[in-house]
């Protein structure tokens, strides 16, 4: 099979408002009144420590059940949920400051067997950022799935530590450190 | 159950990423305190990486791709469309994607508060369009051409000619944000950003080229650019050279 050379990424740059964060994809995933409704807030800073204003934060979730809303997911034992897309959108203000509301997604397999703990993919753009940065945000009410959880597990204690949220305010807080003491662990994709 | 801790068998520096450019580029003094220094963990890639966001018709408005038309009168600078395909690594050509753009205006200014360079702004202007591929994979935006722009990255920084783009790809390993440029642009030696992509071939995939089929008799210059998408498995670390 031929394979195309990709088109390599460059910077979001600091104007990535104009284009990214109007009216189309928000960051409510799900209705803020849905009993199941979680809030995440967190801070994305760089290597001073300083926010980051003008980034930008994705998440891309299954739904409550597990489930992904796409086509590579051909689980049909479990039932799509109703106008989940399962995706937000969240720009960073002056401090740095970003969140969501969501639901905590079902767990989902593991390629080898199993499943994977419940988790969100976050995807970081900003200027500065030549390429986007991704890791992924874990539930700290979910410590067995954690500790069986294949990339977790396979992690240092510190790594670990930077990916699992925390209880806060009756939500989550999930800081994202770019740099620095305690930076966020990144992966590949 | 047992849990495998067999650790990952590799990690990624954050300087070897194929075509894309490091995240540690010094030259772009934007980097310095944003880049991650660490190398990327690699991880399977599972249901997580290989779904992502679909979007369909009822996200976007015809109108959204012509930037030309969104205020009450027209923008000033050289009328253009910027047309092409957005395709898999696998030659597949990939329908129903959502493409965002954002860019300066003609003047080389951007409708936002923290622009301060001292051009004019277009009150027929916000530089901002979306739309989704057709069957073929085929985009296509009316817009102004951009105007370069000076940044204080370095005395008498200026970056080139350049639209914003963002693509989902079929997959959150596909997911790109990138810039594409116009050809023959002047700018291109002096430019960090540009240059953080080390392969020239990679670098000049980013270009755009002038096309007289695209170009309408009286009207509006054409400018062809085709984006190729694709993750880690799909990507060698170094670029084959053919050369």
């Amino acid at each position: 099979m031929t394979e195309l050379p990709i088109t390599p990424a460059q910077t979001a740059g600091p104007y990535l408002r104009i284009g990214l964060l109007r009216n189309l994809i928000g960051s409510d995933v799900v209705d803020p009144a849905d009993p199941r409704a979680v809030v995440i807030r967190g801070r994305l800073t760089d290597g001073a420590g300083d926010g980051v204003p003008d980034g930008m934060v994705e998440i891309w979730q299954a739904d409550g059940a597990g489930r992904y809303r796409h086509p590579a997911d051909d689980r049909e034992e479990i039932a799509f949920e109703d106008g989940f897309r399962g995706f937000g959108r969240s720009g960073t203000e002056d401090d740095g400051r970003f969140s969501f509301v969501t639901v905590k997604p079902g767990g989902v397999p593991w390629p080898e067997g199993g499943l994977q703990a419940p988790h969100l993919v976050v995807s970081v753009f900003a200027r500065g950022l030549l390429k986007h940065a991704v890791t992924r945000l874990y539930f700290p009410d979910e410590a067995e799935a954690n500790a069986a959880d294949p990339v977790l597990s396979r992690l240092t204690p510190e790594q670990r530590e930077t990916l699992v949220a925390v209880p806060e305010d009756g939500g989550l807080r999930f800081d994202i450190r770019l740099q620095g003491p305690a930076h966020t662990t990144f992966f590949a994709v | 159950m047992s849990v495998d801790v067999r650790p990952f068998p590799e990690l990624v520096d954050a300087e070897r990423t194929g075509p894309d450019p490091p995240y540690d580029h010094h030259d772009y003094v934007g980097t310095r305190l944003r880049a991650p220094k660490e190398p990327l963990v690699v991880i399977p890639s599972t249901l997580t990486e290989l779904t992502g966001p679909a979007f369909g018709w009822s996200d976007v408005d015809a109108r959204d791709a012509d930037l030309t038309h969104q205020h009450t009168g027209e923008p000033l600078g050289e009328r253009i469309v910027v047309s092409g395909r957005v395709l898999g690594s696998d030659g597949k050509p990939l329908r129903g994607q959502l493409i965002e753009i954002w860019q300066a205006n003609a003047a080389g200014r951007y409708a936002h508060e923290v622009d301060d360079h001292d051009a004019p702004l277009d009150p027929n202007f916000t530089g901002a369009g979306r739309c989704l591929t057709d069957d073929e994979g085929c985009y296509r935006f009316v817009t102004v051409k951009p105007g370069a722009y000076p940044w204080k990255n370095h005395p008498n920084a200026w970056r080139p000619n350049h639209i914003h783009f963002s693509v989902f790809g079929r997959a959150v390993t596909e997911r790109l944000v990138t810039q594409m440029y116009f050809p023959g642009d002047p700018l291109f030696p002096y430019d960090p950003i540009f240059n953080s992509i080390r392969d020239e071939k990679a670098r000049a995939r980013l270009v755009s080229t002038f096309d007289i089929e695209l170009t309408e008799p009286e009207w509006a210059l054409g400018f062809r650019w085709d984006i190729v998408v694709g993750g880690k498995d799909a990507t060698p670390l170094e670029e084959p050279h053919d050369d």
